[in-house]
């Protein structure tokens, strides 16, 4: 169970999007994580240094936020099973529909694009069952 | 060079975004997708200010002379790869599955690799297996 965060949530939110606003500005590249980490699976391109590069930037953060000496707001519950089902879906699905919560949540609704639309409100609707099929009903 | 350096500055600030909303903490994903049980509405926060500031940039960009826009840029991208426009059959299921994936986890791709820093061992398993996904993918999908 969690609380409402309003504050963290906000200034959370404005770091993503401007992060995705940067990328675009400075390289007219679409912040969607599902494509820039699939882009470093071989076969290798042009594309693939920035992508590496901006994965490592992912990476760094969390090291770079215990520095802030705030305890890391990260906690999995899941079974390993259900982990290892559900990143073969989140991998597989995210390429099949051309993206993911940044991709198409974030980028592609922000330019109103409707295929983003439609795709977010499915994989908003969906998750949403799998959750009360697992809390609630399971 | 500075490319990749700006790529990597950008991957951090994104990354530090997810970590403060709360985004890439699994279980808070997962009581925001919990509409039936005790709803926490912090990720609407979270996505209404991404699209808030991306959407504002992106209009001001659009204004300015030099910057492609983005459908432009996202059009040449895909005319590349898999041909599609509009809401097809691929975006749906995909979409579906992805979904299926994220509510039974709370784990979306960004989060999946913040959290390979983590030291938390679950998030070893789920990228294992995300970047299974992707294998898949390009071994069904493309040639």
């Amino acid at each position: 169970m969690t609380e409402i965060t309003v504050w963290s949530a906000l200034a959370g939110g404005s770091m993503i999007g401007g992060a995705s606003a940067l990328l675009f500005y400075k390289q007219q590249r679409i912040a969607g994580i599902s494509g820039i980490a699939a882009g470093i699976l071989p076969p290798w391109n042009a594309e693939s240094g920035w992508r590496l590069c901006f994965l490592l930037g992912l990476l760094s953060s969390a090291p770079l936020y215990r520095l802030s000496g705030q305890p890391l707001p990260i906690q999995i519950d899941a079974h390993p099973a259900l982990l290892a089902v559900a990143g073969l879906l989140v991998g597989y699905g995210s390429r099949l529909g051309g993206g993911c919560t940044s991709g198409h949540g974030v980028c592609g609704i922000a330019r109103l694009s409707v295929r983003s639309i439609v795709a977010t409100l499915i994989f908003m609707a969906t998750a949403g069952v799998a959750v009360y099929l697992l809390r609630h009903l399971l | 060079m500075s490319k990749n350096i700006y790529a990597f500055i950008f991957g951090l600030l994104f990354g530090l975004g997810l970590i403060v909303s709360q985004m890439s903490n699994p279980n808070k994903v997962l009581a925001f997708l919990d509409v039936a049980g005790n709803w926490d509405p912090s990720l609407v926060l979270v996505m209404v200010s991404a699209l808030l500031v991306l959407g504002v940039s992106l209009r001001r960009m659009r204004s300015a002379a030099g910057v492609p826009l983005l459908q432009d840029r996202e059009a040449e991208q895909q005319s590349c790869e898999i041909p599609k426009c509009g809401v097809d059959c691929q975006l749906v299921i995909g979409a579906i599955i992805f979904g299926a994936g994220w509510g039974l986890s709370g784990i979306c791709p960004g989060p999946a690799i913040v959290g390979l820093a983590t030291g938390i061992p679950g998030f070893y398993l789920f990228a294992a297996s995300m970047f299974g996904g992707f294998f898949l993918f390009n071994r069904l999908h493309r040639k």
